[in-house]
């Protein structure tokens, strides 16, 4: 290989170009392949392993780039329910609005959505960074354990809900906190790691400084002894 | 699961493919709910004309035709493979009586002056091809996908549920509270004929519009009475609502264009639509009630 593969999941079973990217070698080019035509289906680029780039051209359906390791996927368009879940390392870039659960579980690598992201954002995240240009919605970072959640616009209602130690930053209003999530103060290390997600995200006229950051209290990690006869 | 579709058209040049629209729309929610379907369409209604949909289960026409003339004669009968719409002058208080102490071998499954319904358990697939469902034209209509979980799979079961004259609801999720709610309503001297949540949730809203709210603040209460999962959509003569409860677990994206709002499950339902790659799709928000409709 070496030239740019259009795929047409007009022409082509989903289950035989999920098997021809996840077996496919890396080649020298702007995008290895181009896919079309994805009418919202599900589960579209899943494990794949290898260091590609994927363009999909058009609005996805659930788990699309799930459990994604090296491999770059943008999508022009907007996808639905658990973009990049599970994904371990490479870069999934979503041009259009996310629905729920995006990111979920995600190991590494980073998620941008360009427009808002729905409910349970990054849901139980254990290490991936995820930035968002727009909003997010309620329940976001839910249970999330380590990695970055970067919002450029706001959050909704019980952000951060009983957080270990993912690091949530937000630029707008947050609607409401979780349990056991509150403000926690900028320090030097937390602006660098703002400007590296901005700058990997090719995000301008945004300065670090306008960014709050949110974390966990730590107070759900131990049993309080306090509250021993309420059960 | 469950898949729910809804499609409201804005410009009138379309109303002849509304049929066309929401057959791919359910044919591509088949997944999400095999084992029965339904629509309701709503077409324009004609001064002092009423339209009762009838699921005739065992009986055919004929014997349905010669045991309704026993009662009304001026009657003008349409078939739809097991269901008839039976149109006629005669008020609903009248007909519901007639069917309810005379015909009780069939089912009534919605009327009005606008709504035509239609359920049947079986293939989603196999009822909109056996109904016929791309002959029809209309304003709107929304259709429902079901993967039976709360009640059994029947004809009863089936969404959506028409509980007053031109209202409609089609769900997806289902109800915690429903026996409380079904009690309560009875005793306001609604009935019921399954023992399905959703019933009670249509119940419950058309309880609400009888006593004076739109359908918009109707769907609101749902919010403050109705526990569990749901994504509704619920129809008027003039239009559709959509409300999911403030958890939103079950999907919902909404599309529209100059031309149609579309709602589905999932964004598959809807990529057949003409100008869909310029619509504007988003999620709805939790807890809010989107709604759209003739004014």
């Amino acid at each position: 290989m070496g030239q740019e593969v259009k795929l047409d999941l007009k022409k082509i079973e989903l289950r035989e170009i999920n098997e021809k990217l996840q077996s496919a070698e890396r080649c020298e080019g702007k995008s290895d392949f181009t896919i079309i035509n994805p009418k919202g289906c599900h589960a579209l680029c899943v494990g794949l392993v290898h260091n590609l780039n994927i363009i999909i051209n058009g609005h996805v359906g659930y788990y699309c780039a799930g459990m994604n390791q090296n491999a770059n996927v943008t999508i022009n368009g907007n996808v639905s329910t658990g973009v990049a879940e599970n994904m371990m390392s490479g870069i999934v870039h979503v041009m259009g609005n996310a629905s729920q659960s995006a990111g979920a579980t995600g190991h590494g690598g980073l998620l941008i959505i360009d427009g808002n992201a729905s409910s349970r954002c990054g849901i139980s995240m254990k290490g991936i960074d995820i930035v968002v240009k727009g909003s997010v919605g309620h329940m976001s970072a839910f249970m999330a354990q380590s990695g970055t959640l970067l919002v450029c616009g706001d959050a909704g209602d019980a952000l951060g809900d009983s957080l270990y130690e993912t690091e949530i930053f937000v630029k707008g209003k947050v609607k409401s906190l979780g349990v056991d999530c509150i403000e926690k103060e900028i320090k030097p290390r937390h602006l660098i790691k703002i400007i590296g997600l901005l700058e990997k995200s090719k995000i301008k006229n945004i300065k670090p400084e306008q960014f709050k950051r949110y974390g966990s209290a730590r107070k759900l990690y131990n049993f309080n002894i306090d509250n021993v006869s309420k059960y | 699961m469950c898949g729910i579709v809804g499609l409201y058209l804005k410009n009138k040049k379309y109303e002849k493919s509304l049929g066309i629209f929401l057959s791919g729309m359910l044919n591509s929610m088949e997944t999400r709910g095999p084992d029965s379907a339904g629509f309701a369409i709503y077409t324009k209604e004609v001064k002092n004309n009423y339209k009762y949909s009838i699921c005739l289960n065992k009986l055919s026409e004929k014997e349905f035709k010669d045991k309704i003339n026993d009662f009304i004669k001026k009657v003008k009968i349409n078939k739809f493979y097991d269901h008839v719409i039976l149109e006629t002058n005669e008020k609903p208080n009248k007909i519901l009586r007639i069917l309810k102490e005379n015909l009780n071998e069939v089912s009534l499954i919605g009327y009005g002056k606008s709504i035509n319904i239609f359920k049947q358990t079986g293939n989603p697939r196999d009822i909109v091809k056996n109904f016929n469902l791309s002959s029809f034209s209309g304003s709107h209509g929304i259709g429902h996908t079901r993967m039976a979980t709360e009640s059994a799979i029947t004809t009863e079961g089936s969404h959506p549920y028409s509980t007053a004259e031109d209202e409609c609801l089609v769900h997806n999720g289902s109800l915690s509270n429903h026996n409380n709610v079904r009690r309560s309503l009875i005793k306001k001297g609604e009935s019921f004929r399954s023992e399905n949540d959703t019933e009670v949730a249509a119940g419950y809203i058309s309880s609400q519009i009888s006593e004076g709210k739109d359908l918009e603040s109707a769907l609101k209460e749902c919010l403050k009475n109705l526990d569990g999962f749901y994504t509704f959509i619920a129809g008027t003569k003039k239009g559709f609502a959509l409300l999911r409860d403030e958890i939103a677990c079950k999907p919902a994206v909404i599309a529209e264009t100059d031309n149609y709002v579309a709602i589905a499950s999932e964004f598959q339902a809807m990529a057949h639509l003409p100008g869909i790659n310029k619509a504007n799709i988003f999620e709805p928000e939790p807890g809010i009630v989107y709604s759209w409709g003739k004014k």
